[in-house]
């Protein structure tokens, strides 16, 4: 059995950060506290170094009796969830800047973020749902930060349901395991073939339905635009983007590793679920008129697009990088989105943006590179992710599938459209006070990787292929 | 060569756009800026045609990886049929950039949106990889949205905007799609068109390859425009500026019919065969349709954006013709795929001039309805006049550009599609009643401009005017008079592609 604890350290730097943090934060002064939020980034920064060292050396392995897989979905969905993560926290540095919670924000992000990277990693039922438990009770947390109406109401609905769907998960992983009699992928795809397809498929729907609510897809995403809208601005980043990556990656390893050989049509159901959701999200966006809610309909129906990756896992070679690439674009142009949002506080609906692009043109650019990113505009990152998306689902036998995508691409220009239109309109005397340098510097960051992703994917993509082990 | 070429306007663009906010820019410096950025990409262009061979086909290409894995590379070069089209444009865009040499209207922010529409106009034109293509396809829908929503007039232009950027981003989402069945096809899977050229991965594949085209074909279909995908058009070339509209017109049509002859024709052989009736029966729609809606228009804008349907549509037809093999000779298709890529290059001009010369009437008459207006002869001769020869070279009276572009086109449809091509000919017909109405209506008769504005202080065009739209008719009466030049560097190119659609 292989019990190398290296294999782990970009959760060990995040765990570990986390209980410093919490040991830190209880003696140092207040207007000292900002030493977690560098801690914090520090560990973000040891763990992309560790990332890149595996990658480079090819250390890919599965560890601790093959419960837990490195390998390059792995790798690549680390390296996506800690470059959010550090984006998260510049973003956070200034509005929480002398909080009386400060340190306890930064302990309970990095402790979210580790779960986020056990369920990347999760090659057995138990750990999966460890990762999930991990990656979900701090977020409710984070969700009432603010401890003021809105933030609490989003906080109890996303813990009910989270609750609910993680009992009814943990209720799944028991049939796949009294179906398979083991709870590890290797094993269940030896052992479900044989077992009854009616209590394999119950499995696998309830252990969906859990992944599904974090990712924030039709039919779990209730919670998604109350949280979204209620929480403060950097935790609606973090919601809308980090357990999205976390849930699609642990699905994807869960569909291609363990169920390839059942009868189960999952990929019919992926693919319903990926056209409901891109579908549902889109209409709602549609006419809303906070900003932040209209980022919380897109980030559902961008949910559909990756759900396409899932949905031909194993018909196609191209869906994992699809999938990976797209992730690592989405979390860069969202995060940037949600970066300008954090930076103008006092903006709240659309037409607060007006005459942004004469006041703060740096910050118009960012949001114009963002939201036409989300579309799928090139030169974008999302815009390759797109395209091999689309591929992917054309060469996996869903061309319709993929021509509802480009109908839904279509019609989210509209709403993403009637944000810009605002910011490139002039005549208001609206002054647009920003929270501060890093805020501002944190959304250049994430606008400017977000087009570099598209300009030079092609170095990018070969890290996201690679076999899945175990 | 070619890079320099496509990003020397980006990078003029990048100049201006980051200079620190600190520093005032003087509007004139942007203009000034503008201006010689666009002169030496002109430069820069006839440089490149002194030194091409007709007969070479692809020339300057350049090759570089961009993204291995996908299939994508960063792969340009010119031939006989994209290098006159990079002309025109570069052409078209130095004289919309000397018309809004006085725009007051932050002239710093649209000399960037033009210099990057420019580069991205170019850049489609030397794309020989079909995600290049369309990258700079989807960035010119971007760009001028921009364009329309910022500096057209008022209120309806974003409305005009918001539904020119649909329609054109359906178009071009419906090409990816086309784009991705032609990578898929491919093996090894690639996006380059000269590999997939080469390969031409979809003979024999039947209903695929139908279903790739219906793809290509419609995202094409709705930036040429055709009948019946075309109504984005009229309201966004009234909307927008006179320089954004002659680039509209002149430039980013193109980029629909040049897919056709670039993509679909060489890429599809055997579909293009195949479906050419309905290719040919669109064309002949669009021609005959758009030059009545435009007999029917009061203002004069629309009238010309509905020429556009008509002249498109006769490029339609001759591609069209072209795939018809029954009933015509190599020659024939030949010279009706030459007409076609000369009447992109002879409508670039034209329209360019005719919607420079609307801008002028607007800046005078603050409207552009016909009946506003009459007897602007007496006062404004040098308008008049070069109204008029735009209006007559557009029409296609032999001695301008059109008349060349057309008769190759009609003569080389003729032999294959004989009755449409008479149907086709009615277009002609109609469009010389529907510009000489106009010009009798705006020129003759008693003096008058809108309620409000007088007389006396009309004035005739101005030097920069007449800077921005003497060259293009020059040019439409060289191409006229002495075409060889021209044909000399298209016909090659045509002949290739006629050949590469009867295999």
């Amino acid at each position: 059995m292989n019990e190398n604890v290296a294999a782990l350290l970009p959760e060990t730097f995040l765990a570990a950060a986390a209980v410093c943090g919490l040991l830190a934060g209880s003696w140092l002064p207040r207007n000292r506290q900002w030493a977690v939020a560098a801690l914090a980034a520090t560990a973000c920064l040891a763990g992309i170094v560790a990332t890149g060292h595996t990658m480079a050396t090819g250390r890919e392995q599965t560890v601790f009796d093959t419960t837990f897989a490195v390998d390059a979905p792995t790798n690549a969905g680390r390296l996506t969830v800690l470059m959010a993560l550090l984006l998260v926290v510049a973003m956070s540095a200034e509005s929480l800047r002398g909080h009386k919670r400060e340190s306890e924000y930064y302990v309970l992000l990095l402790l979210t973020g580790t779960g986020t990277l056990v369920l990347i990693g999760a090659d057995d039922l138990l750990t999966l749902f460890a990762g999930y438990l991990l990656a979900s009770v701090p977020a409710y947390a984070l969700a009432a930060f603010a401890k003021d109406a809105p933030g609490t109401e989003a906080a109890l609905k996303y813990y009910l349901l989270g609750a609910l769907l993680g009992t009814v998960m943990l209720a799944g992983v028991t049939l796949l395991y009294a179906a398979a009699g083991a709870t590890g992928y290797r094993t269940l795809r030896d052992g479900l073939p044989g077992a009854d397809p009616a209590l394999v498929a119950a499995g696998l729907v309830a252990v969906l339905a859990g992944l599904l609510f974090k990712a924030g897809a039709v039919p779990a995403h209730f919670w998604v635009p109350d949280v979204t809208e209620g929480a403060a601005p950097p935790v609606a980043a973090y919601v809308t983007t980090l357990p999205k990556i976390g849930a699609l990656i642990a699905g994807y390893r869960l569909l291609h590793q363990a169920l390839p050989g059942t009868g189960i049509d999952w990929p019919l159901l992926l693919a319903v679920l990926a056209a409901a959701s891109m579908t549902w999200g889109n209409l709602a966006a549609f006419f809303q008129t906070d900003t932040k809610r209209l980022l919380a309909y897109s980030t559902i129906s961008q949910i559909g697009y990756l759900l396409m990756a899932l949905s031909v896992a194993t018909r196609t070679d191209l869906a994992q990088r699809a999938l990976l690439l797209y992730l690592a674009a989405y979390a860069l142009t969202n995060l940037g989105a949600f970066a300008v949002v954090t930076a103008l506080p006092q903006a709240r609906s659309l037409d607060d943006y007006r005459g942004l692009a004469g006041q703060r043109p740096g910050l118009a650019a960012v949001l114009l590179v963002c939201l036409l990113g989300l579309v799928g505009t090139p030169p974008t990152g999302v815009f390759l992710g797109k395209l091999e998306i689309f591929t992917a689902a054309v060469d996996g036998g869903r061309p319709w599938l993929a021509a509802l995508a480009v109908a839904n691409t279509v019609a989210s220009l509209f709403y993403y459209l009637r944000w810009l239109a605002p910011v490139f309109r002039s005549g208001s005397a609206q002054q647009h006070a920003v929270t501060g340098r890093v805020t501002v510097g944190t959304a250049y960051v994430a606008g400017t990787g977000s087009l570099l992703l598209g300009l030079a994917g092609g170095a990018v993509l070969p890290l996201t292929t690679g076999p899945l082990l175990g | 060569m070619l890079t320099v070429v496509t990003f020397l306007p980006l990078l003029a663009c990048a100049v201006l756009a980051l200079l620190p906010r600190a520093v005032r820019v003087p509007d004139r410096v942007c203009s000034w800026v503008w201006i010689a950025t666009a002169a030496a990409d002109l430069a820069l262009v006839v440089a490149v045609w002194v030194r091409f061979d007709p007969h070479g086909g692809l020339q300057y290409e350049q090759r570089a990886r961009w993204m291995p894995g996908a299939g994508v590379s960063y792969h340009v070069g010119v031939d006989g049929l994209s290098l006159p089209l990079i002309a025109m444009v570069c052409v078209l865009f130095l004289a919309a950039a000397v018309h809004m040499l006085r725009e007051t209207r932050r002239v710093r922010a649209l000399a960037c949106l033009f210099l990057f529409l420019q580069t991205v106009s170019v850049g489609l034109f030397v794309a020989l990889d079909l995600i290049l293509f369309f990258v700079f396809f989807d960035l010119s829908i971007v760009g001028m949205y921009f364009v329309i929503a910022g500096w057209g007039h008022g209120e309806r232009a974003r409305a005009a905007a918001l539904k020119f950027f649909l329609y054109t981003f359906v178009g071009s989402l419906a090409l990816l799609l086309g784009f991705i069945g032609l990578y898929l096809a491919a093996d090894p899977h690639t996006f380059d068109l000269v590999e997939l050229t080469r390969s031409n991965p979809l003979a024999g594949q039947g209903l695929y390859a139908g279903l790739v085209l219906l793809a290509v074909g419609a995202g094409l279909a709705v930036k040429t425009p055709t009948v019946p995908l075309h109504t984005w058009l009229p309201p966004a070339h009234t909307e927008a500026p006179a320089a954004g509209s002659a680039i509209l017109a002149g430039v980013l049509l193109k980029m629909g019919t040049y897919g056709f002859v670039r993509i679909a024709m060489p890429l599809l052989p055997g579909s293009w065969r195949q479906y050419a009736p309905v290719f040919v029966v669109v064309g002949v729609v669009s021609v005959v349709y758009g030059a009545l809606v435009a007999l029917a228009q009061t203002d004069l804008k629309r009238m010309i954006a509905y020429t556009s349907v008509n002249h498109m549509g006769y490029v339609v037809l001759a591609i069209g013709a072209a795939g018809s093999l029954a009933g015509s000779d190599a020659q024939a298709r030949s010279l009706a795929v030459t007409g076609a890529v000369v009447q992109m290059v002879s409508h670039g001009l034209l329209t360019g001039a005719l919607f420079l010369l609307t801008g002028v009437l607007y800046d005078r008459g603050g409207t552009y309805a016909l009946d506003a207006y009459s007897g602007l002869a007496a006062h404004t001769p040098r308008f008049a006049a070069a109204t008029g020869i735009a209006a007559f070279a557009s029409l296609g009276i032999p001695g301008f550009s059109g008349f060349i572009a057309e008769f190759q086109i009609f003569t080389g449809s003729l032999a294959s599609q004989a009755a449409a091509t008479g149907v086709a000919l009615l277009g002609i017909l109609l469009s010389a009643a529907l510009f000489l109405r106009a010009l009798r209506s705006l020129f003759l008769g008693p003096p008058r401009l809108p309620a409000g504005i007088p007389l006396s202080g009309l004035a005739d065009l101005r030097t920069r005017e007449a800077a921005a739209t003497y060259p293009l008719l020059a040019l439409a009466l060289v191409i006229g008079v002495l075409p060889r030049f021209l044909l000399d560097v298209v016909e090659p190119a045509g002949r290739s592609v006629t050949e590469l659609v009867a295999r």
